[in-house]
């Protein structure tokens, strides 16, 4: 019995049309591709992040970590001479400025003999002769340094100790695979001392004897540490490390998974039209005594089976993909987070076969609904010759109201962990929604429009008007993919618009001077500034100090910037969001929060917050809070002087000057750099440059975004040509009728093109309006937890209205084909068929 | 005028057995015949000659003066469509379309305003006896009231030639004898020539005159 209802309702239909089960498959194999492959990247970029911090905490059970420019070295004694510590082991760890614009590199100071102990894959186990390892000019390099600099053992590397230079001979380089990530090893006292860092430390790791009580000796070890200076598990360090890139990560999770979901909105659709092509099979089997369940049962196989081999074809596709990306892109995706980060792809059988079920579950989803009514249907009803049922059924129109409700409630609804699960599902459920909802809104409304257009397309309309649910599945996957692109579209152009005017505010100067490219070991010294203070050719400089700051439980240090605040004050140098609060003439100094810091922390203008700088902490207040796109850990603002006064720090990363009259930036630069002890250490660069790769810098994140746009555009292209596909073979007869009647072949082509084009309209239509309200989704939620940036809304208008029209165009096409298609077969034939 | 002068037509996937051979025939307006013949004799084939959908591998129809041969696919469906009426067996109406807008369908094919369309296509639906159903659906009609409709919108442009393909086969012997009833007094009173094809010896009964085609040859009984 299954067997033969197999036959005549899968194994038939899909002998005579293989092409449409094939594209099916595809469809979930596009969406599974995308979602496979972005998330193989993000995966593997975590796994060697951790296996990379692993590698450096070695066997340490605890680590005290302290802020970017580290903590006094006074601190490892007293620790290192607790009961109850077995081995603890200082470490520096710092980014070390290059000259000549190349990247900074990690390199970490080790005792060597201590380290042995502690982190023992630190050298690869490599055995390396005492000599090289505490010679104070020697670095040893993983291999992928090596690469990156394109030097080999025996050859020497400059780097930038403020703006002198430091030149270092590589003593060796770690095999390949020892470490992934771009790193130098060196003696920490050679380290300190070449790169100015005496007395400092910026770790220690840690191991307890056997016998030792970790409660205690963790409150011991508490009781020690100077404000800033954490207590953490190798664990805990690196979820630190990874949080600084867990939103992007995410969002792209989130973007391919909306891919799926596009993928499964088409495999809705055809599954729907290929059920309502076969009812009169299923009928006829019905009729001659095939049970409602087995006939279920098969169509959801089916369902499942299509499901299934997608899935697998999506998950080959995408390890291609990914394989493709790591290689063009990094694991990244081009957002520049992991730039030096040599990663393999990890691929995880549990993964492979969660995207499995994934794509089968997507599969089963779509061919529930449309299996359940075509296998409940009376047999007699579905019999009757004629167009699909097309019975007014509120259900689809109170489902959709109703997820739109849920989607709002959502919204209502603060994300508990930080990133906006909520905001997703909101986004999710507010496009089954709008599925389920628009279209036969939007078809009743074109009813009592009461159009009159002429033949063909009034033909065309009054079908289109006539068969509003076959309508609607030809256009649900318009609109998701629509809706996607258009709220993709909206948030980047907002985002663009926003940052391009952020940095004309943050960028007020003609250049601006940093001491190096990169890195923490770069700065100009006090006798430096005074030096390009007194350049004539400058109308005027504002100097600025920038270190790390721990402020925030469990996240990566914010920046502090100390600097110059202008001439109208920060109120009016930075780009405020909301109101400054008035700060009173003996209170205490005022910091201007970014906006991260201010959600984290939950302050608002006027509220206090204490700053571990100096020997104490000091109590400061919020003098307003400002938009910032370039620090994605959270920044602070301050007066460099207060800076200055608390912490007797003279030096300076970077400078802004603008210039006198007559003066050309070369002419200024080449003072500039006169005036510092090294001068060609200095990146010096103009306003409009800066301006220039920091909108590159942008575009680059958002490449992959495009991608994944075209992707879902593709998908909802597919969707179209499917359902117009499959309507034209239904509608053949029809079409030999007209043909009969005297139509010609390009009227009747020019006649479902025109449909083709107005069901897509009316799906890019309330593709639009929901794109708008996803758009704001993620302008307004997505973006602000993710990244607690807030941006002004900018709306695309000319793409928004080119990408409408290429759509419906390219819909009118798709239709046209399919009449092609289908009058291409002999009329004659076409009305002998069952109606 | 309708002239079918030495017509052949074989079929590659017959073998190349000729299913026409030398078919002549001459008809003028208010002519009604009907043909009849076995399953496989090639009726249909030869119907479809006559309406230009195919071309015979020899020999001239001649519709109004104008040899459908010698015109291109466009100009046969331009013919077809000013003046031609079809009614098949099946019905064949839109499901989407009211029935007084499938009766005005050839009419608006034609360029004839909606006003006028509508008006004349509910004169014939009334005439038909169908006024009651103008603005119902085909959905909800019944084998014979299809026909009818069927027959108005293949009469409605007042073609020359009105070409019905088995038009009782799916009716009742009630419907089938009223739309056939209907069918003869329509073509009759607007002087159309009138071509029925048909297994039916009723049908073939209510023409002026029955050919039997048999081994692709046409003959008059």
């Amino acid at each position: 019995m299954i067997r033969a209802v197999w036959q005549a309702l899968v194994g038939g239909p899909l002998r005579a049309a293989p092409g449409r089960t094939l594209l099916a498959m595809l469809a979930i194999a596009s969406g599974i591709a995308l979602g496979y492959s972005v998330h193989l990247l993000n995966a593997s970029a975590d796994t060697e992040f951790r296996r990379a911090a692993l590698q450096l905490s070695g066997e340490a059970e605890m680590l005290i970590r302290g802020p970017r420019q580290g903590f006094d070295e006074a601190l490892y004694p007293q620790i290192a001479r607790l009961d109850g510590i077995a081995i603890a082991s200082p470490v520096l760890e710092f980014q070390a400025s290059r000259s000549s614009g190349e990247p900074s590199l990690k390199i970490i100071g080790v005792d060597a003999l201590r380290a042995r102990e502690l982190q023992p894959m630190l050298l690869a186990g490599q055995t390396l002769p005492a000599a090289d390892l505490f010679d104070p000019d020697n670095i040893i390099l993983s291999a992928v340094a090596a690469r990156t600099y394109g030097v080999a053992a025996g050859d020497r590397l400059d780097f930038r100790a403020g703006t002198a230079l430091v030149t270092l001979r590589v003593a060796a380089v770690l095999p390949d695979g020892s470490h992934r990530l771009p790193l130098g090893i060196m003696d920490i006292a050679a380290a300190q001392w070449r790169f100015g860092l005496t007395g400092v430390l910026h770790r220690i790791d840690i191991r307890f004897d056997r016998d030792a009580g970790p409660a205690a000796l963790r409150k011991s070890i508490g009781a020690l540490l100077p404000e800033g200076v954490q207590l953490l598990t190798p664990e805990a360090e690196n979820l630190r490390s990874a949080a600084l890139t867990r939103a992007y990560r995410t969002n792209l999770d989130m973007l391919a998974l909306i891919a799926l979901f596009t993928g499964a909105f088409l495999v809705y659709s055809t599954q729907t039209l290929a059920m309502l092509r076969r009812r009169n099979q299923v009928a006829l089997l019905r009729a001659l005594g095939a049970p409602q369940g087995t006939v279920l049962g098969v169509l959801l196989v089916e369902g499942a089976l299509i499901g299934a081999v997608g899935a697998a074809i999506g998950i080959t596709g995408g390890l291609v993909l990914a394989q493709q990306l790591l290689a063009a892109v990094g694991t990244d995706l081009g957002a520049g987070y992991f730039r030096n980060l040599q990663a393999a792809l990890h691929i995880e059988p549990a993964t492979m076969l969660f995207f499995m079920a994934l794509g089968t579950l997507f599969a089963l989803m779509g061919t529930l609904a449309p299996a359940i009514e075509i296998a409940g249907m009376p047999p007699a009803r579905g019999l009757r010759a004629g167009d699909p049922d097309e019975q007014v059924n509120a259900f689809p129109l109170l489902a959709g109201i109703t997820a739109i409700g849920a989607a709002a409630l959502l919204l209502w609804i603060a994300p508990s962990t930080g990133l906006p699960i909520h905001g997703y599902a909101a986004i999710a459920l507010l496009l089954a929604g709008a599925t389920l909802a628009f279209p036969p809104v939007a078809i009743r409304l074109l009813k009592l429009a009461r159009l009159r257009l002429p033949l063909p397309h009034a033909l065309g309309l009054s079908r289109l008007l006539a068969t509003p649910r076959l309508a609607a599945i030809g256009m649900s996957s318009i609109l998701v993919s629509f809706s996607l692109v258009v709220s993709m579209l909206l948030m980047i152009h907002s985002f663009r618009t926003s940052l391009d005017t952020w940095l004309e505010q943050v960028l007020p100067a003609d250049i601006y001077v940093r001491a190096a490219a990169g890195g923490d070991t770069a700065y100009l010294s006090a006798a430096e500034q005074q030096r390009i203070a007194r350049i004539p050719d400058l109308a005027r400089i504002e100097f600025l100090r920038s270190r790390s700051l721990l402020l925030l439980p469990g996240r990566p240090p914010v920046t502090l910037i100390a600097r110059d605040p202008g001439i109208g004050g920060f109120a009016a140098a930075l780009p405020l969001v909301g109101t400054p609060a008035p700060l009173p003439e003996n209170g205490p100094p005022a910091v201007w929060i970014s906006e991260l810091v201010a959600d984290v922390l939950a302050l608002r203008p006027g509220d206090p917050v204490r700053l571990a700088l100096g020997a104490q902490p000091q109590t400061h207040i919020v003098g307003g809070i400002w938009r910032d796109y370039a620090r994605q850990n959270g920044a602070v603002v301050m007066d460099l002087a207060e800076y200055r006064r608390l912490t007797g720090d003279r030096q300076i990363n970077d400078l802004a000057a603008w210039l006198a009259p007559g003066v050309s930036v070369n002419e200024a630069s080449g003072r500039i750099r006169a005036a510092t002890d090294d001068g060609s250490a200095l990146e010096i660069s103009t306003t409009a440059e800066l301006r220039k790769l920091s909108l590159e810098i942008f575009d680059r994140s958002f490449a992959i975004t495009w991608a994944l746009q075209a992707a879902a555009l593709g998908i909802g292209l597919l969707g179209v040509w499917l359902a117009f596909n499959a309507q034209a073979l239904a509608r053949r007869r029809e079409f030999g009728m007209l043909r009969h009647l005297g139509m010609t072949r390009r009227e009747i082509s020019a006649m479902l093109a025109g449909e083709g084009a107005l069901g897509a309209a009316i799906g890019a239509a309330c593709g639009l309006f929901s794109g708008v309200i996803i758009g704001l989704i993620l302008v307004r939620v997505i973006n602000r937890q993710s990244f607690h940036w807030s941006m002004d809304l900018a709306i695309p208008w000319l793409p928004l209205a080119a990408l409408f029209a290429g759509i419906v165009f390219c819909a009118a096409m798709a239709a046209s084909a399919g009449a092609a298609l289908a009058t291409r077969q002999e009329m004659t034939r076409a009305v002998r068929e069952d109606w | 005028m309708l002239s079918l002068r030495h017509l052949h037509k074989a079929y590659r996937d017959s073998g190349e057995r000729p299913v026409l051979r030398d078919i002549g025939l001459e008809l003028r307006p208010g002519d009604y015949v009907a043909i009849v013949g076995e399953s496989g004799s090639g009726k249909s084939t030869l119907l479809n000659l006559i309406a230009g959908l195919e071309l015979p591998d020899s020999g001239n129809i001649l519709f109004e003066e104008q040899d459908l041969v010698l015109l291109d696919d466009n100009a046969r469906t331009r013919l077809r469509r000013q003046r031609m009426g079809f009614v098949f067996q099946a019905f064949l109406l839109l499901p989407h379309l009211t029935v007084l807008d499938n009766a005005a369908l050839s009419l608006k094919l034609n360029g004839v305003g909606h006003r006028e369309s509508q008006q004349r296509a509910a004169a014939l639906l009334d005439a038909m006896g169908l006024s009651a159903h103008v603005h119902r659906f085909p959905g909800t009609l019944s084998g014979g009231e299809s026909q009818r409709v069927a027959i108005a919108r293949a009469l409605a442009h007042q073609p020359g030639l009105v070409l019905a393909d088995e038009p009782t086969g799916n009716l009742d012997a009630g419907s089938a004898s009223q739309v056939l009833r209907l069918l003869r007094e329509q073509v009759k009173s607007r002087g159309s020539i009138g071509i029925l094809v048909t297994h039916s010896s009723a049908a073939a009964a209510s023409t002026d005159r029955v050919f039997r085609l048999a081994d692709g040859i046409l003959r008059p009984e």
